[in-house]
C-alpha cells in the first residue's frame, strides 16, 4: 500500500512540519505530499535502499565512543525531508544574522571595556565563574570584531509554529557536511521532485565558509593560505573536517602537522620545507589548542598557537574564548544583549529559561524537576541533561543535589513541545517524530546563513532527544519558493 | 603539500599496487598448477616464499596447504600485505588524504572494500574464486584509471608515480625470484620436462607482460630473455628499468630530489648491467635479493627526504 496522509497519525499539541490536518499538507510541502502518496511500496521501499547504499558508498559516516571502542557508524537517515517556506525562512534568517552579530559585539567587549558588565546589563560573577571565558584573549582585536567566525544556532519549532533558539553553539559546531551531504543524496533518490518543486540549493555553504576565512588572512595581496584543523581520525567529527578540507581546497592538518616559528608565524610542514600559514580553521578546542598556555599535556595543538595569534600573526577562526557566549547561563541573557548593542527588538525568541543562580527561580526548578529540561551551562552533544517528564525518581535526586550544589551551572527550560514530520518507519509507514534545526552562521565583514540548515530528527517513537551521539538520525531541509513553481 | 599527506598518498599508491599484485599472483598460480605434470612436487607454499612472509605464515599455520596460503594472502588481517589489511590501509589513507585525492576515489575504495568484506568466503574457496579475483583486479584498475584521469599533475601526482613505481620494481623482482625458486625446486624432477618454460611462461604471464613480451623479443619463451625483458624493456610499465626511470621522473619534478635522483640512477645503472647466466639459480637468487635491499634502501631514502617530520 502506498502512504495515505489521511491515516497519518498527528500528534495532539505538536506541530507538524508537513500535515496541517488529516490529509491536507501545508502549502509548500503540498507537491511533496502528492508525489510520495503516488509512489508504490515497492518504490519507497527501492528508494529507501538506494539512499542507505549511496550512504554506504559515500562513505558518509560518524563515529560513536563506546566502551567497546569507537564505532564507525553509517549516517542515519530519513527520506522524508522537511520543508519550510521562502518567507518564513528568510525572515529567520535575519534573526540569526543578528543574534550572531550581537553576541559577537558581546564577546569583544567582554575582552575589552566589560561595559555591559558595568553598566549591570549581565551579572558580573557570571563571566567569573564561566568556564569558557579566557583570561588569555583580553586585549586581543580579531579583525572586524569577530570572534565566533562560525555559529551553529539550534531552532526549534513549538507548538505555536514559531521558531525559538534553543541553543548558540559558538565553539566548534558540527554537521554543516551532513547538511550538504543529505542534499546529494536526496538528489540521488527523489530526482523527480527538483524537476517539480523550487528547492533553493545549499551548495554554497564551503564557498563562503572560504571566502570569510580567507577575509582574516593578516598577510595583504597574497593568496592566503587556510588550513583547516582537526584533532585527527579518531574525533567523531573527522569526516566533517576533511569534507570541508577537501570542497574549500585547504589543507587538513594536525597539530604536529604545524609548528609556531621564532618569528611567531605559524607554519605548516610540507615536502618542500615550511610554509607560512595565514588562517587556522580549527576545530579542536581552546582548552587542547596551545600546550603552552592551556593544557600542558595536548598532543592535539600547536606550542606557541596563541602567542601567534595574540600577535595576529595568524588568524582562528572561531577565536579562543568565543565559547563564552555559549554559556547557557549567558544564553538567557541574549534578549537584553541584541537590545544593549543594537537596540534592537530579538527577531527570534529564546525558550523561557530559569537560572538556578537565582533564588527565586532555582525554587521553582526544584519544585517542578518533573516538568523542567535541566541542562548544564557548558556541555554540548546533550549530554548530562535531565528530560523531566521522562526522569525517574532517582534522577531528579541526582539533578537536585547537583543543582544545590553548584547553582551557577544549571539551568532549565519548559519541556518544549518539539514539532513533528512524517518520518519513514519500517517498509513505508509513515509516522510522525520529533526534530529541530540547526543552520549554520558565518560572519566576517559580512552575514550569511545556510538555506535551512541540518534538521535533526529523534527517531525513537517520542523521543525529544536528537542528537547523533545519541541515537538521532537527519532529514534534508528544504526550502521552498511557492510564490513561483517550475513547470 | 603536507608531508604527512605526501607520506599517505604514496601508500595507499603502494598498497592499490599490492592488492592488484597479489590478486594476480593467486589467480595466475592455479593455471601454472594445471599445467604442471601431476607428479611434479610444486606447492603453493612458493607464493609465501616469494613474498618473504614465511615467518608470519608460520605464526599462523602449520600446514602449508593451498586453503592456508590463499586464505593467509587474501582475508588474512594479521598479514600486513594480505588484500584485506591493504585495503584497509588504503581506506585509511585515502580517507585521511580526501583533500587531495578525487572525492569518487573514496567512493570506489569504499565500495572495493565492502565488497571484499562481503564476499570473502568466495576468494578462499576455489569455486568462485575467478569471478572474486577478477572483480579485485579490475576495480583496482578502475581506481587508478580515475587517478590518472583526474588527479592534477602536481606533487600528489607525483607521490603516487613513487609509491606505485617502487611497488612495481620490488614485485618484478620477486616474481623473478618465485620463478627461479621453482625452476630450481623441480630440476631433478624426472617427471617436470618441460617445466622450465612453463614457469618461465608463469612468470611473464603474472606480470601481464604475455603480450609485450612476445612482440619486443621476438622470442618464444626462454630464460635468459625473460630475464633481459623484465629487467631492462623501456617500454613495459612493470620492468625494473621503467619503473626506476618513472621513479627518476617523479623525483626531478618533487622539491629537494638530488639525493634520491642519484641514488635511484646508481640502481638503474646495476638493472641496466647484465644478468645472464648459463643457469638461473642461487647465483641469480642473490642479485635478485641484493636488487631488492637497493629498492627498500630507496624507500628508506624517500622517507628522510620528504616524509620526516622533524624539519
Amino acid at each position: 500500500m502506498s502512504i495515505d496522509w489521511k491515516q497519518y497519525e498527528l500528534q495532539d499539541g505538536f506541530y507538524d512540519e508537513l500535515i496541517s490536518s488529516p490529509g491536507n499538507a501545508r502549502q509548500p510541502a503540498r507537491q511533496l505530499a502528492n508525489y510520495l502518496s503516488s509512489l508504490t511500496e515497492e518504490d519507497i521501499l527501492s528508494r529507501k535502499i538506494a539512499a542507505e547504499s549511496t550512504i554506504k558508498d559515500m562513505g558518509v559516516s560518524f563515529t560513536v565512543y563506546t566502551e567497546g571502542g569507537n564505532i564507525d557508524r553509517a549516517w542515519p537517515f530519513d527520506i522524508v525531508p522537511r520543508v519550510i517556506s521562502r518567507n518564513q525562512w528568510d525572515k529567520t534568517a535575519e534573526g540569526l544574522k543578528q543574534r550572531l552579530q550581537a553576541l559577537n559585539m558581546f564577546i569583544d567587549d567582554l575582552y575589552h571595556d566589560q561595559k555591559i558588565l558595568k553598566d549591570g546589563i549581565v551579572p558580573e560573577f557570571v563571566l567569573k565563574q564561566s568556564k569558557n571565558y579566557r583570561k588569555e584573549c583580553e586585549g586581543v582585536s580579531p579583525r572586524f570584531g569577530v570572534w565566533a567566525h562560525v555559529c551553529g544556532t539550534d531552532l526549534v519549532r513549538d507548538k505555536d509554529g514559531q521558531f525559538y533558539v534553543l541553543e548558540d553553539n559558538l565553539r566548534v559546531p558540527s554537521g554543516v557536511s551532513y547538511m550538504l551531504e543529505n542534499r546529494s543524496i536526496m538528489k540521488r533518490v527523489l530526482p523527480e521532485v527538483f524537476e517539480k518543486v523550487n528547492i533553493a540549493p545549499v551548495g554554497d555553504y564551503p564557498e563562503n565558509l572560504f571566502n570569510m576565512l580567507a577575509s582574516l588572512s593578516p598577510r595583504k595581496d597574497e593568496r592566503p593560505v587556510v588550513v583547516v584543523l582537526t584533532p585527527g581520525i579518531f574525533n567523531s567529527a573527522y569526516f566533517e573536517h576533511a569534507f570541508l578540507a577537501q570542497r574549500m581546497g585547504a589543507e587538513l592538518v594536525e597539530g604536529s602537522d604545524l609548528i609556531v616559528g621564532k618569528d611567531d608565524c605559524v607554519y605548516m610542514k610540507t615536502i618542500a620545507g615550511l610554509e607560512r600559514v595565514d588562517v587556522i580553521y580549527r576545530r579542536i578546542d581552546d582548552m587542547f589548542l596551545d600546550p603552552e598556555v592551556f593544557h600542558p599535556e595536548s598532543v592535539l595543538g600547536v606550542p606557541g598557537l596563541m602567542r601567534a595569534w595574540r600577535k595576529g600573526k595568524v588568524a582562528l577562526a572561531n577565536a579562543p574564548g568565543a565559547g563564552v557566549a555559549d554559556d547557557k547561563v549567558i544564553y538567557a541573557y541574549v534578549p537584553e544583549i541584541i537590545k544593549y548593542y543594537l537596540d534592537q527588538d530579538p527577531l527570534i525568541p529564546n525558550v523561557e529559561t530559569f537560572l538556578c543562580y537565582d533564588d527565586k527561580q532555582r525554587e521553582y526548578v526544584l519544585a517542578n524537576l518533573d516538568k523542567l529540561v535541566v541542562k548544564p551551562a557548558n556541555e554540548s552533544g546533550g549530554y548530562g541533561m535531565l528530560v523531566g517528564p521522562h526522569s525517574t525518581k532517582k534522577e531528579r535526586e541526582q539533578f537536585a543535589d547537583l543543582i544545590k550544589s553548584n547553582p551557577r551551572n544549571y539551568i532549565a527550560q519548559p519541556t518544549l513541545a518539539l514539532s513533528t514530520a512524517p518520518t519513514l518507519i519500517g517498509r513505508n509507514k509513515v509516522e510522525p517524530r520529533h526534530l529541530d534545526l540547526r543552520p549554520f552562521i558565518l560572519q566576517g565583514k559580512d552575514s550569511y546563513v545556510t538555506t535551512g540548515g541540518l534538521t535533526r530528527v529523534a527517531m525513537k517513537k517520542g523521543s525529544l532527544v536528537v542528537n547523533s551521539s545519541q541515537g538521532g538520525g537527519s532529514k534534508d531541509t528544504w526550502i521552498v519558493d511557492t510564490g513561483t513553481s517550475k513547470s | 603539500m603536507l608531508s604527512k599527506v605526501a607520506e599517505r598518498v604514496y601508500w595507499a599508491a603502494r598498497y592499490l599496487e599490492r592488492v592488484e599484485n597479489t590478486a594476480r599472483l593467486v589467480s595466475i598460480y592455479d593455471m601454472l598448477l594445471f599445467d604442471m605434470p601431476r607428479q611434479v612436487n610444486l606447492g603453493w607454499y612458493n607464493l609465501i616464499v616469494i613474498n618473504s612472509l614465511e615467518s608470519a605464515f608460520a605464526e599462523r599455520y602449520t600446514v602449508q596447504d593451498e586453503r592456508n596460503v590463499v586464505k593467509f594472502l587474501i582475508g588474512d588481517d594479521s598479514n600486513p600485505g594480505s588484500v584485506v589489511s591493504s585495503l584497509r590501509a588504503i581506506r585509511e589513507n585515502i580517507r585521511t588524504t580526501r583533500d587531495v585525492v578525487p572525492a569518487e576515489a573514496w567512493e570506489l575504495v569504499n565500495e572495493l572494500s565492502l565488497y571484499v568484506q562481503e564476499n570473502l568466503a568466495q576468494g578462499i574457496n576455489r569455486s568462485n574464486r575467478h569471478e572474486f579475483l577478477e572483480y579485485l583486479i579490475k576495480s583496482c584498475q578502475q581506481i587508478a584509471g580515475l587517478l590518472y584521469v583526474s588527479m592534477p599533475r602536481d606533487e600528489g601526482w607525483e607521490m603516487l608515480m613513487l609509491g606505485q613505481n617502487i611497488e612495481r620494481a620490488d614485485m618484478t623482482t620477486r616474481n623473478l625470484d618465485a620463478g627461479v625458486a621453482a625452476i630450481m625446486q623441480v630440476e631433478d624432477d624426472e617427471h617436470a620436462v618441460n617445466s622450465r618454460q612453463i614457469i618461465w611462461g608463469n612468470v611473464v604471464r603474472s606480470l601481464n607482460a604475455d603480450q609485450p613480451y612476445r612482440r619486443a623479443m621476438r622470442s618464444s619463451i626462454k630464460g635468459p630473455k625473460v630475464v633481459e625483458f623484465l629487467m631492462t624493456d623501456p617500454h613495459f610499465p612493470r620492468s625494473v628499468g621503467f619503473c626506476l626511470s618513472e621513479l627518476i621522473n617523479a623525483a626531478e619534478a618533487l622539491p629537494r630530489s638530488e639525493k634520491v635522483i642519484a641514488a635511484i640512477r646508481k640502481v638503474h645503472r646495476v638493472v641496466m648491467g647484465n644478468f645472464e647466466h648459463e643457469e638461473y639459480g642461487t647465483e641469480f637468487r642473490d642479485e635478485l635479493n641484493d636488487l631488492q635491499i637497493a629498492i627498500q634502501q630507496l624507500h628508506f631514502l624517500i622517507g628522510t627526504t620528504w616524509f620526516l617530520t622533524d624539519q
